[in-house]
């Protein structure tokens, strides 16, 4: 049994499992299986963006933005056109929601492919801190556009969504991108991605072409986070524009560099530990026998969000799995290198 | 020393007794609010609303024949996506039998269809905008709704201010603005006045810079100017219209209603008028009570939303009496059937639609605690 | 046509915050080739400074010694943000200045989210009123014009401290230091430049400015939170990528057209999309001219 049979098996077990799970869920309580599903799309969004970020080595800050399209484009097309196709099933049914469902999330991933498409290509020109800049200019342009966008509510966001996700679809989404993202690094074309991170003169010398692979992973990467978009849709049931800014984006990031950049499963691990966390701090914030002041800043997430990113980079730059930074490269990409945006002669 | 022992253990045992009982005897109820974030002035002051209520129902003997109130509440800080995750641990994992929230109407319609599902009553004290009653029949409001608010306006700048030439500057980041610009516009419109400019910008805190639609607005020569946003942009809107010599006067929503409209806006918001829910300067007895008790307990002036939230849980306390149980569904039931109930902020009563019919008030801006000019009824 | 001279006006007055923070991270990038996200953070503390300075030292100054008063706050603040921005330095980007350029670039934005929202928790997040340090009035006799005198303030100080900076960076030996470091970091270093004073002076000169442009935006907008900081922040960074990153006169001629262009659309019927038009512009700079109006085009050597 080798390695690939291994995988599949994985997967197939995961989509049993997450079956299963799903058919008890009614018993837990509701907050507590919110919580769980919300670390099923946090592991989605997590490795979606490590594709980008961490094979790929292209830095986004924007991934919020995939996530908000691909939750509006689902939420719009469950709402308003999924009648007709409901209608030709017999009606609203477990059965017919199992149809429509996968369809509706595959329709918000396609639509924030497209986005990522959109944004991936000017990207294929800029390096380090302006690419991160730029994919933070699209999170928020794309922001700005929908909450000007009046047919799905614009800033008073979209409310009255069909709760249609469940455990089962969103693990099993989330096994299902873990397994197409690690299978796709570990064949000989995805070897490409790496060689695009780390070194794109010489992967471009060694006649890889790093437009397709950067494109790819952006579409790629995108695609999922639309995915994950219209889960979070279809479980809150009410979605708004500024609910998919920058701190969403910074969130994500925070997710993958700690889980390290280029490790799927690190990057699955910390996805679940930070939500969790999150979760947690809620609760400490209520504990009345904790001093004022420790309640006070578990209020604040943010702050210890960002002690942490700190405090990691400082101390932990590879994360909890991932490899050190390559040093040899890091002389020729580190701060006192050369004047000026580094433009590739071409 | 058997003795003494023996009545140690019967003290203790009773004691213990004592102590279960009392906690199996209290009541939960949960509320969340902007306690933090770019509206923090509404979540703290109805907040404190709320907490002068509880204590003084927990001091008249409680609720249900003895028993006490406790509240949890949870910070949703302003921002989209708190309240339903702070809604849902309240009604899941708290296990409240009762939900007050929120003053702004995004955040009240975001977490109503939770509370809606798990069939548990929600009472928001103060958002305006009409769908957020519209989730379900478990959803209730003491306040009146924007339909009312716009028209009242209109009818102040028609009437009062004699203005037949209206500019409007809309914050489209929110839908209590966006929903009280189309009433007013609907009133001032059918009833002769003329729009002559809709400009509009993004609140929550980011834009700050407004001259370039007032410059736009100043260009259309309005009798006035309606801005129905919340407090934190219109004082920052009315001293940038002042200096670029806009002399009209400024009319607002209850989003005006903090004591940051005067410390913020200054000189130059002075003498504008403002919709809201009550004025501290009533001299109904009822009002001055609630406003010496709440300055006692606070130390500060209470502003509209306090009074919301004191009113809110009053009805709340009775409707669990009404109901006779801490069941959901009569709790809806009795809340349903509010009438006449006497609170700080007027005569409530519930409508089949379960918004309060009541009257509002028209009240100038200033500084030294704003004015009472006229009261509307619906 | 007289509304567009006004929106002028406007954009212009505009125009001077994001050029003050601008030329921040212009120097910065300069030196160090890195883009210090928590600049805009300093913009926000140096507001703040204002704000806790204001009561304590104004009334000190009454009467006809009032702009000394004022003067007297305004430097103080920029002191402080000096101090400041050479702090973050140390503690945070100096460790790391053997990392790769995104490890660098992780730790700023973690510096920047931990200024903002330990500023919720230190300050409280609810907007506070900044105290009138000068009144805000139209001036006469401009005609169909209105210009006011925090408009005037604003401008007249941004093309000071633009002045004092060029000086500096023109005339002292640290300025020349830091244009040498700008130009070629090792044969600096070989030619004795000490590589951090520079750079500490280098963040210290940058801070100082976006203390300034806090103060003066506080005095313009009179409402301050600790988030005020993000937007106008990343709009400097488009200003300065729009003169051409690394260019001192680019940085402040940018900082102008980005609030001009974003006062016009604002005051046009699609004033919400005021904020992405500065995106939408350096998204195009990017594309067509990355190097910026002044900059020079960098080649790069494989």
């Amino acid at each position: 049994m080798n390695y690939r049979h291994i995988k599949q098996l994985a997967l197939l077990a995961a989509l049993v499992l997450a079956a299963v799970a799903s058919h008890f869920s009614g018993a837990i309580n509701a907050y507590y299986l919110q919580v769980v599903l919300f670390i099923g799309i946090n592991i989605i969004l997590a490795t979606s963006l490590n594709l980008i970020n961490g094979y790929t080595g292209q830095f986004s800050l924007g991934h919020a933005g995939f996530m908000a399209v691909g939750a509006y484009a689902s939420a719009y097309l469950s709402s308003e056109h999924s009648a007709g196709l409901f209608h030709a099933l017999g009606g609203a049914s477990a059965f017919s929601i199992a149809i429509v469902f996968p369809l509706v999330l595959l329709g918000g991933g396609v639509a924030a492919a497209l986005a990522g498409l959109i944004v991936g290509v000017p990207s294929l020109r800029l390096k380090g801190d302006y690419l991160a800049i730029v994919t933070l200019g699209f999170g928020e342009i794309i922001r700005v556009m929908i909450q000007n966008t009046d047919a799905v509510g614009g800033p008073r966001g979209y409310s009255g969504i069909a709760g249609y996700t469940t455990l089962f679809w969103t693990y099993a989404v989330a096994a299902l991108t873990i397994y197409i993202v690690v299978s796709m690094i570990d064949s000989t074309y995805g070897r490409g991605f790496l060689t695009v991170r780390d070194d794109e003169i010489a992967a471009e010398a060694i006649g890889i072409n790093t437009t397709r692979y950067k494109v790819t992973a952006f579409v790629l990467g995108a695609f999922f986070a639309g995915v994950a978009g219209g889960l979070y849709a279809h479980t809150t049931t009410y979605i708004n524009p500024s609910g998919f800014d920058f701190q969403l984006s910074v969130q994500i990031v925070i997710m993958v560099i700690l889980g390290g950049m280029g490790s799927t499963a690190g990057v699955a691990f910390a996805a679940i530990l930070l939500t969790v966390l999150l979760e947690y701090l809620r609760f400490v914030a209520g504990y009345e026998w904790l001093p004022d002041i420790v309640r006070r800043i578990a209020a604040n997430r943010m702050i210890i969000f960002s002690l942490v990113l700190i405090a990691l980079m400082l101390l932990r730059p590879q994360g909890l799995f991932g490899a050190l930074p390559r040093m040899a490269s890091a002389g020729r990409k580190s701060i006192k290198s050369g004047p000026g945006p580094t433009i590739p002669t071409r | 020393m058997k003795s003494h022992l023996r009545i140690g253990f019967i003290a203790l045992g009773l004691t213990f007794l004592g102590l279960v009982s009392t906690r199996a005897q209290e009541i939960v109820i949960g509320q969340y609010a902007s306690l933090t974030g770019s509206e923090a002035t509404f979540g703290i002051n109805s907040s404190n609303g709320v907490a002068l209520a509880l204590e003084e129902t927990n001091s008249h003997g409680g609720v249900l024949g003895g028993r006490k109130i406790k509240i949890i509440t949870e910070d949703d800080q302003s921002k989209p996506g708190q309240p339903s995750a702070a809604v849902k641990k309240l009604v899941s994992s708290d296990k409240v039998i009762a939900v007050i929230g929120e003053i702004a109407s995004s955040r009240s319609l975001e977490a109503a269809p939770i509370c809606q599902e798990a069939k548990i009553p929600m009472v928001s004290p103060g958002a305006t905008n009409a769908r957020v009653t519209e989730v379900g029949d478990y959803i209730f409001r003491v306040c009146f709704i924007d339909p009312f608010q716009g028209t009242v306006m209109a009818k102040f700048a028609l009437d009062n201010l004699k203005a037949k030439k209206v500019a409007i500057l809309t914050d489209v980041r929110n839908d209590y603005s966006v929903g009280l610009t189309q009433y007013f516009k609907e009133y001032f419109q059918s009833h002769g006045g003329q729009i002559v400019m809709e400009r509009s910008f993004s609140g929550g805190g980011t834009d700050r810079d407004f001259r370039a639609q007032l410059t736009a607005i100043k260009s259309a020569q309005p009798d006035a100017i309606f801005v129905p946003g919340y407090y934190t942009e219109a004082g920052l809107i009315a001293k940038q219209a002042r200096s670029l010599g806009i002399k009209v006067p400024l009319l607002g929503g209850d989003g005006w209603d903090s004591p940051k409209l005067s410390e913020i806006g200054g000189s130059a918001i002075e003498g504008s008028y403002f919709s809201t829910h009550f004025s501290p300067k009533d001299s109904n007895p009822k009002v001055q009570d609630f406003v010496k008790k709440y300055q006692a307990k606070f130390g500060t002036m209470p502003d509209g939303m306090a009074p919301l939230g004191y009113d809110a849980m009053m009805v709340l306390a009775q409707a669990i009496n009404t109901a006779g149980s801490t069941d959901g569904a009569k709790i809806r039931d009795a809340l349903a059937g509010v009438k006449n109930f006497d609170g700080v902020t007027g005569r409530i009563t519930i409508d089949p639609k379960r918004n309060a019919t009541k009257a509002a008030v028209v009240l100038k801006v200033n500084s030294k605690g704003n004015d009472f000019v006229a009261s509307v009824a619906p | 046509m007289m509304q567009f001279w006004q929106q002028l006006i406007n954009g212009l007055s505009l125009g001077a915050f994001y050029a003050l923070i601008a030329l921040g991270y212009t120097m910065v990038y300069g030196v160090l080739r890195f883009i210090n996200f928590a600049h805009g953070d300093v913009f926000m503390l140096g507001a703040f400074c204002g704000y806790y300075l204001t009561p304590r030292l104004l009334p000190h100054f009454t009467g006809p010694l009032a702009p000394v008063g004022v003067t007297v706050v305004l430097v103080a603040t920029m002191a402080i943000c000096a101090i400041i921005g050479i702090l973050i330095e140390r503690l945070a980007y100096r460790p790391l200045r053997r990392m790769p350029k995104l490890t660098v670039l992780i730790t700023a934005i973690g510096v920047s989210l931990f200024l903002e929202y330990a500023g919720q928790f230190v300050f409280g997040a609810d907007p506070k009123a900044f105290p009138e340090l000068m009144p805000d009035r139209a001036l006469e006799n401009t005609g169909a014009l209105t210009v006011t005198t925090t408009q005037v303030a604003a401008f007249a100080v941004t093309l000071l401290l633009l002045v004092g900076l060029t000086f500096v960076v023109k005339r002292t030996r640290l300025g020349m230091a830091m244009r040498a470091l700008s130009n070629n970091s090792t044969a600096a270093a070989l030619m004795g430049v000490n590589i951090d004073t520079v750079i500490s002076f280098t963040f210290g000169l940058g801070s100082a400015l976006a203390g300034a442009a806090g103060i003066l935006y506080a005095i313009s907008y009179p409402s301050i939170d600790p988030l005020m900081g993000v937007l106008p922040g990343i709009k400097a960074f488009v200003a300065a990528v729009l003169g051409g990153i690394g260019n001192i006169p680019g940085a402040a001629v940018g900082g102008l057209i980005l609030g001009g262009v974003e006062t016009i659309v604002a005051g046009s019927a699609y004033s919400t999309y005021r904020d992405a038009i500065a995106f939408a512009i350096l998204i195009i700079i990017l594309l067509f001219r990355p190097a910026g109006l002044f900059g020079k085009v960098q080649v790069e050597k494989v």
